[in-house]
């Protein structure tokens, strides 16, 4: 305002009531933001709100120890919480690494060879991009990349490596009882049968095959006609996997859909960390290079530190993102049940999300209650795991001076 | 100082879910093997049984593999359920040992099998009906013809109002629900009514049948079509039209009775399972197959299905016993056959492979 306004009457009239529209429409927009922001409260609380009115009454122990079944009194989500906690597990384990090693080289290493620099300009425009790809995207990348291992390591059925695992010809003889004749791999064929032959019983026990014709007499004796098979009888491989077992390829396996996931939120996390450690202010790096350390050190003492509770915001976001992803897992293995848990990296598993989107559209309505009760168990996983992290951050949050 | 804390936080996760397994795998494995019990194969069996496929075919998959563990409780049975047409795409590459469909095999199904040497043996489990459905409010439709359906349907005709359907119904606005294409019940709907004319695409198909269900119930002067079971669940919401019988001309109501005897046509059609040859050599496979077929009407009802005839369970026995592997449903040439399960589910009509 200058003095000449002031002197005019008229002209400091209409300057004033332009203060009053002013600060009207000042006044009007905080009240329109309130607005906004309490809408989205809202409806987030009615959205819980009614999903734990649904759901409340299913919601017990034994919902949450019992596999899925067929009878909405009866199901449960335990197989299908094992396969959530094992695939954002091995998800946060590649993910984290490999998204904070990123966000660091496209922020603190400004590369001045013309190969590096364009590298690095290619890379942040992928990554750009790669953010708005629809996720059933990634899953039929998933599919071919790590399911397969582009037909590289053999097949499914005959996997290139395989560890942890023991193969057996399992029969079904007359008494009935079973027989298990020990194989090398699963690509062999059933073995030739002859008495004496290593062989298990059904409870685990070492016994010595007694082969007979295919017309001779079955024998009376229990204990001999339990370790007896005809000679021709066809068996079936069946395998068995203790908890490190591990194949090339993947298969659609527990390992398999997390390094999926991993694909879906990387972008996400490079994009959140890249931005927590363009916050920390430069004089922080200057002073570091001033004190002679070199970029390594700069990186592991005052800037990493000083950008990890942006980056944890980050990975929150991200997991937050894997643990509810369903569309890339339909893809890659689409088991809404099974009957044991997954106990190793290859096992193959159901998880929450498919099993939710699985009952949400069941015809039997209690079923969708079921739902509901599933989604407040994935809202119960996703709270603690960011629980962990807010924890974590308050913990290595460093004070900047 | 990263990475031992997500190594630390990964510690925690893997203790977790450790703790959650041994929650699930509690109970002893002892056997009574030694003591010549019969019973004993049912903890002894082991291995595992992959089933993928049709969402219609799975609620009854479900109930067996459920039933079976109770007695045979580590054989760890696997159930996807990715619709008819993906589920027979692992089938054919081998890739699973029962594939659940809402159809019969298609020719270039067969033809891939045929491509990978998966021999199959085909088994019908249950009925099901594909019920048309209006709002409890409309008063003006009780029965429907085939070709009065054709008519709502066809992209060629596309109705606005009821009553360019028919002079004497109202002049109210048509609201249609229906699954989309990617569905088992839009194929064979669309080969009953529409015998491959286009369908109308100016409404928003859903792949959810609760969605379809819903619309319906909401909306006074809709019409939509899905599976029986989903109309059987809500019968006091919903009113089901009786369809004009095409051989009778008599109108029918979708019942267990009428979809059984066959009485409610065109509208009743099998559901299947298909066994891979090569995966009944597994004694596990073996047993599922036979205690899936001896307990097929039972479990079909549990799920609001319509259990098939007694005869047409025994020649799938009978199938099953002698391995009989091919379809029934495809003529040499790969040509469709038509007409009632029992008419077609008989073993000369099994083409093993085509030309």
């Amino acid at each position: 305002m200058t003095p000449a306004i002031l002197s005019d009457p008229q002209k400091r009239q209409d300057s004033l009531r332009s203060t009053t529209v002013r600060q009207w429409k000042n006044r009007l927009f905080v009240y329109f933001c309130t607005v906004v922001a309490g809408a989205s409260v809202l409806i987030l609380l009615v959205l819980l709100g009614a999903i734990f009115a649904q759901g409340m009454h299913f919601l017990d122990w034994d919902f949450l120890t019992s596999p899925a079944s067929m009878k909405p009194t009866e199901t449960g989500v335990a197989t299908g919480l094992v396969g959530t906690l094992l695939v954002c597990g091995v998800c946060a384990i590649c993910t984290l690494p490999l998204g904070v090693a990123t966000a660091i080289f496209l922020e603190e290493y400004q590369p001045r060879s013309p190969f590096f620099r364009n590298l690095r300009s290619f890379i942040q425009l992928n990554i750009t991009n790669l953010a708005g790809v629809p996720s059933v995207v990634y899953g039929i990348l998933g599919l071919t990349a790590f399911v397969n291992l582009f037909g590289l390591a053999g097949s499914l059925d005959q996997p290139a490596f395989e560890v942890g695992a023991t193969h057996y010809y399992q029969f079904l003889n007359e008494e009935p009882r079973i027989v298990r004749i020990p194989v090398a791999s699963s690509a062999q064929d059933s073995p030739e049968l002859e008495t004496g032959m290593l062989a298990y019983t059904g409870s685990g026990r070492r016994v010595r095959l007694n082969v007979i014709a295919a017309d001779a007499n079955w024998p009376d004796d229990p204990k001999l006609a339990a370790r007896t098979l005809r000679i021709g009888e066809t068996g079936g491989l069946q395998t068995e996997t203790s908890w490190y077992h591990f194949r090339l390829p993947f298969g659609r396996s527990v390992l398999a859909i997390g390094l999926t996931l991993m694909l879906v939120v990387l972008p996400i996390l490079i994009t959140a960390s890249q931005e927590a450690l363009r916050s920390v202010p430069f004089s922080l790096r200057e002073g570091a290079f001033g004190l002679g350390a070199t970029r390594w050190q700069t990186i592991r003492n005052v800037t990493l530190p000083a950008a990890i509770p942006g980056i944890m915001t980050g990975s929150i976001i991200a997991m937050s993102r894997a643990i509810g992803e369903a569309a890339p897992i339909v893809i890659i293995s689409g088991v809404t049940s099974q009957t044991v848990m997954a106990h190793s990296l290859m096992s193959d598993s159901p998880v929450l999300p498919l099993q939710i989107f699985y009952w949400s559209g069941q015809a039997i309505q209690e079923f969708h209650d079921v739902a509901a009760s599933g989604i407040i168990v994935l809202l119960g996983v996703l709270l603690l795991f960011n629980a962990a992290a807010v924890i974590l951050r308050q913990k290595l949050q460093k004070p900047l001076s | 100082m990263k990475l031992p804390n997500t190594l630390n936080w990964a510690g925690k996760l893997l203790g977790t879910t450790l703790v959650l397994l041994a929650i699930g795998c509690g109970g002893s494995n002892q056997t009574d093997e030694e003591n010549g019990d019969a019973s004993a194969i049912g903890e002894a069996l082991k291995g595992e049984i992959t089933i993928d496929g049709s969402s219609t075919v799975a609620p009854i998959s479900g109930v067996a593999k459920e039933q079976f563990n109770k007695e045979y409780k580590n054989v760890n049975i696997k159930l996807s359920i990715t619709g008819t047409g993906d589920g027979f795409k692992r089938f054919s590459a081998g890739e699973t040992d029962v594939s659940n469909a809402s159809r019969p095999i298609k020719e270039s199904e067969f033809k891939l099998c045929q491509e990978n040497n998966v021999e199959f043996i085909e088994i019908p489990v249950a009925y099901d009906g594909l019920t048309i459905v209006v709002n409890t409010q409309n008063d003006w439709a009780d029965e429907i013809t085939v070709e009065q359906l054709k008519t709502i349907f066809s992209a060629e005709t596309a109705p606005k109002t009821w009553k360019d359907v028919n002079e004497d119904w109202p002049d109210e606005e048509l609201k249609i629900y229906a699954p989309g294409t990617e569905s088992g019940t839009f194929d064979y709907f669309n080969e009953v009514v529409l015998e491959d004319a286009k369908m109308r695409s100016d409404f928003s198909p859903s792949a959810d049948d609760n969605t379809l269900v819903n619309g319906v119930k909401g909306n006074k002067s809709a019409i939509g079509f899905f599976g029986a079971s989903y109309y059987f669940n809500n019968e006091d919401s919903l009113k089901a039209l009786a369809v004009v019988n095409p051989e009778t001309k008599e109108a029918v109501l979708p019942s267990a009775a009428t979809i059984e005897s066959g009485e409610y046509a065109p509208f009743s059609r099998p559901l299947f399972i298909y066994v891979k040859k090569a995966s009944m050599d597994r004694p596990e496979v073996k047993l599922f197959v036979k205690f899936y077929l001896d307990h097929a009407a039972e479990m079909a009802k549990e799920v609001f299905y319509v259990p098939l005839p007694k005869t047409v369970y025994e020649s799938a026995t009978k199938h099953v016993n002698g391995k009989k592997v091919g379809t029934h449903y495809l003529t040499e040439a790969g040509e469709k056959r038509k007409g009632s399960v029992t008419d077609i589910y008989q073993e000369e009509n099994l083409v093993t492979e085509l030309d």
